[in-house]
C-alpha cells in the first residue's frame, strides 16, 4: 500500500510510465519471462529425472555436461532430428495443432501473475507482471480451462482408442476439478476483495498469508491443481499401465515433446498460482518494508528471489508427489472430486462467509487480528479433517463403496486386532 | 454406479489418506536427503570382483614367451562346452606343444574346469570381464590373443581354505 502523500514527493522513477516506456517495457517483460519460463521447463524435467532418481536411491541422468546440467540440451535435439510419424487414419490439422495448443494455455496464464514488487527506472516505473489485468484471476481461471482442448482433440484426432480413452479421461477430470478448484478460490477472493492478483497479494501482505487464513482452500486447491495438471496421482489420461501414454501414444519425436513441456509448463503455472494465492505472491515473509514504498530495485530482486523461491518448492512438491503415491482409480478419482472435495469447498466458503461477516460485524480491523481468528478456526477445521473425516477413511473414495452395514462389520472385525501402526491407532 | 469395482475389506482404523500420504512422503524425502545408493558409475569405478572371479581366459608363458601348454589334451576333454579346440604338435626334441589352441569364448560356460585340470598351470580363467567384440568371430580366442592377455588370474577355490586367503 503507497501512502499518497509519499507518493507525490517520489521522484519519476516511482511515477507511472509513459505508453512508449509501457509498450516497450511490456515487450522486453515478455521476452525476460518467456526465456526464464522455458529454461525453467525445460529443467524442470531435468529436476524430475534427478530427483526421482535420488527418491529411488539411484544416480539419475549425470553423464552430459557437469552433473549432468546439459541433459536437457541432448533430449532437446534429440527430439528435433527424430523422425516425426503420422497416424494413417489421424486427423491431420488437429493433430498437428494438438501439442500447441496444450502448451500455449499454460503460457498465457503467466501473463498476469506479478513476479516482483514494482521496478524503478529513470523511465517511470514498471510493474513486474507482464499485464496488470484488472480481472487477473478470473483470467487465469479461464485459460488454464483451455488447457484441456490440446489433450482431448490430441487423443481424438489421432484415431487410437487408447488416445481417445486418455483425452475422455482428461476432460471429464480437469472438468471435475475445475470446480472444486474454483470454489475453494472464491474464499480467496471474500478476503481479498477483488479479482486483481495484485491485491491479493497486498491483502496477503497486510493480513498473513492465506495459506494460514484458509488452509482447507489451499489443500483444496494444491488437490485440484494436481488433477488439473494431470500429475501423478491423477495422471489418469496417460496411465500407462492401462492406456500404453493415453492421449499421446501416437505422437513421436519434438510433437511428443511438446506434450511433457506443456505438462511441466503447467506444473510451473499452478506452483506459481499456489504460490500467489495461498503463499504471499512475492511477499517475503515477516517483514513489512517490501510491501511499501518508495520502490528500489534491490526490493524487486529479493521479491522476485521470494517468489522464485516458493514457485519451485511448488514445483519440487509436485515431483516430490509423483515419486511418493501411487495412481488413483478413475472411479476414486471422480468420487474424490465430486464427493469430497466440491462438497468440502462448499462447506468452507460458506464458513469463510460467515466468518468475515461475523468478523466484518463485530468490528475487527482487516489485519492481524482479523487473519488470527481465521487462523484459528482453520486450525479447528483441519483437526477435523485429520483426526475426525481421515480416520476409519470417511474422506477415502473407496469408502462411498461400502454399505454401512459392512463398515460396522470391518469396524467390528479390526476392534481386538493389533494394529500395524500402534502408534497412529492410538492417536485417532 | 454402473461400474462395480472391488474393495479390498481393509481394517476401518488402519486405511487413512491423509496421514499415510504424509507418511509416504516423509519416507521418500528420507531417502531424497539420506541416499542408500548403490548404483556403480560403471565406466568411472567399478568393483571390485572377487579373487575365484571366473572370466576371460589366459594363457600363461614360460619366462622365454612361449605358451606353457603341453598340449596333454586334458582340457578339451574336461570342457563341458566343449568350446576348447586343440590341434598338438611335436618339436624335434620330442616336446609336445600346440599347433592350435583356440578358446570360442561364446560356447564357454566359465566353469574353470581347464584351469583346474591343466597339469601345467597353463590354461587359466582371469579376472575380467569386459570383452566385448563388433564380430561374431573374434569372440574365437587364438592361442596368440591367449598369451596376450594381461589381467590377473583366477585364484582357484582351496579346499584346504575354504574361505579363501
Amino acid at each position: 500500500m503507497i501512502d499518497p502523500v509519499i507518493f507525490a514527493q517520489m521522484g519519476a522513477s516511482q511515477l507511472d510510465p509513459s505508453t512508449t516506456v509501457f509498450v516497450i517495457g511490456t515487450v522486453v517483460k515478455m521476452i525476460v519471462i518467456f526465456t526464464i519460463y522455458m529454461v525453467g521447463v525445460a529443467y524442470s524435467t531435468f529436476a524430475e529425472r534427478r530427483v526421482s532418481a535420488w527418491i529411488q536411491d539411484r544416480h539419475g541422468p549425470n553423464r552430459v555436461g557437469p552433473q549432468g546440467l546439459l541433459q536437457v540440451a541432448a533430449d532437446g535435439i534429440k527430439n528435433i532430428m527424430k523422425e516425426e510419424t503420422y497416424p494413417g487414419y489421424a486427423s491431420k490439422a488437429l493433430f498437428i495443432l494438438a501439442p500447441g495448443l496444450a502448451f500455449v494455455p499454460a503460457m498465457i496464464t503467466w501473463a498476469v501473475i506479478p513476479f516482483g514488487s514494482p521496478l524503478p527506472t529513470p523511465w517511470g516505473r514498471i510493474d513486474l507482471v507482464v499485464a496488470d489485468l484488472p480481472v487477473g484471476f478470473l483470467f487465469t481461471l479461464a485459460i488454464s480451462s483451455l488447457g484441456v482442448y490440446g489433450i482431448v482433440l490430441a487423443g481424438w484426432s489421432s484415431n487410437n482408442k487408447y488416445a481417445l480413452l486418455g483425452g475422455l479421461r482428461s476432460s471429464a477430470q480437469m472438468v471435475s476439478y475445475e470446480i472444486a478448484m474454483g470454489m475453494s478460490t472464491v474464499c480467496v477472493l471474500l478476503l481479498a476483495g477483488n479479482v486483481s492478483l495484485n491485491q491479493v497479494i497486498a491483502q496477503q501482505a497486510h493480513m498473513g498469508w492465506n495459506a494460514l487464513l484458509l488452509t482447507v482452500a489451499a489443500f483444496i486447491f494444491l488437490v485440484a491443481a494436481f488433477a488439473e495438471t494431470n500429475r501423478v496421482p491423477f495422471d489418469l489420461p496417460e496411465a500407462e499401465s492401462e492406456l500404453i501414454a493415453g492421449y499421446h501414444t501416437e505422437y513421436s519425436a519434438m510433437k511428443f515433446s511438446m506434450f511433457p513441456i506443456s505438462e511441466y509448463a503447467n506444473m510451473i503455472t499452478a506452483s506459481a498460482m499456489m504460490a500467489t494465492l495461498f503463499f504471499g505472491g512475492w511477499d517475503i515473509p515477516f517483514t513489512q518494508w517490501d510491501n511499501s514504498g518508495p520502490h528500489t530495485v534491490l526490493k524487486s530482486i529479493l521479491t522476485f528471489g521470494s517468489f522464485a523461491t516458493k514457485v519451485l518448492f511448488f514445483v519440487f512438491f509436485y515431483i516430490w508427489i509423483r515419486w511418493t503415491l501411487p495412481r488413483f482409480r478413475y472411479d476414486q478419482l471422480m468420487s474424490l472430486g465430486w464427493k469430497i472435495l466440491l462438497p468440502i469447498a462448499l462447506i468452507y466458503v460458506v464458513v469463510v462467509a460467515s466468518a468475515v461477516l461475523a468478523l466484518d460485524a463485530s468490528g475487527v480491523a482487516r489485519g492481524p487480528m482479523f487473519g488470527a481468528v481465521l487462523f484459528g478456526i482453520n486450525v479447528v477445521l483441519m483437526g477435523v479433517i485429520l483426526f475426525v473425516l481421515d480416520r476409519g477413511r470417511l474422506i477415502s473414495p473407496a469408502y462411498s463403496r461400502l454399505e454401512s452395514v459392512g463398515v460396522a462389520r470391518l469396524k467390528n472385525a479390526s476392534k481386538g486386532r493389533s494394529t500395524l501402526n500402534p502408534a497412529a491407532d492410538k492417536g485417532a | 454406479m454402473t461400474i462395480k469395482v472391488k474393495v479390498l475389506e481393509r481394517p476401518i482404523e488402519e486405511v487413512s489418506y491423509l496421514r499415510a500420504t504424509v507418511k509416504g512422503l516423509a519416507l521418500t524425502f528420507k531417502h531424497l536427503v539420506d541416499p542408500h545408493k548403490v548404483t556403480v558409475q560403471y565406466p568411472d569405478e567399478r568393483w571390485d570382483i572377487s579373487p575365484r572371479w571366473r572370466g576371460t581366459h589366459r594363457m600363461l608363458t614360460t619366462e622365454d614367451g612361449k605358451a606353457k601348454c603341453v598340449a596333454c589334451g586334458l582340457c578339451p576333454t574336461v570342457c563341458p562346452a566343449n568350446c576348447i579346440k586343440l590341434v598338438p604338435g611335436e618339436d624335434e626334441e620330442g616336446n609336445r606343444y600346440p599347433l592350435v589352441f583356440e578358446i570360442d569364448e561364446f560356447r564357454c560356460i566359465f566353469c574353470g574346469y581347464c584351469q583346474e585340470v591343466c597339469p601345467e598351470e597353463a590354461i587359466h580363467v582371469g579376472r575380467h570381464y569386459e570383452n566385448a567384440e563388433y564380430d561374431r568371430k573374434d569372440f574365437v580366442y587364438d592361442l596368440e590373443r591367449l598369451t596376450a592377455q594381461q589381467h590377473p588370474v583366477c585364484e582357484m577355490w582351496d579346499p584346504a581354505v575354504p574361505k579363501g586367503e
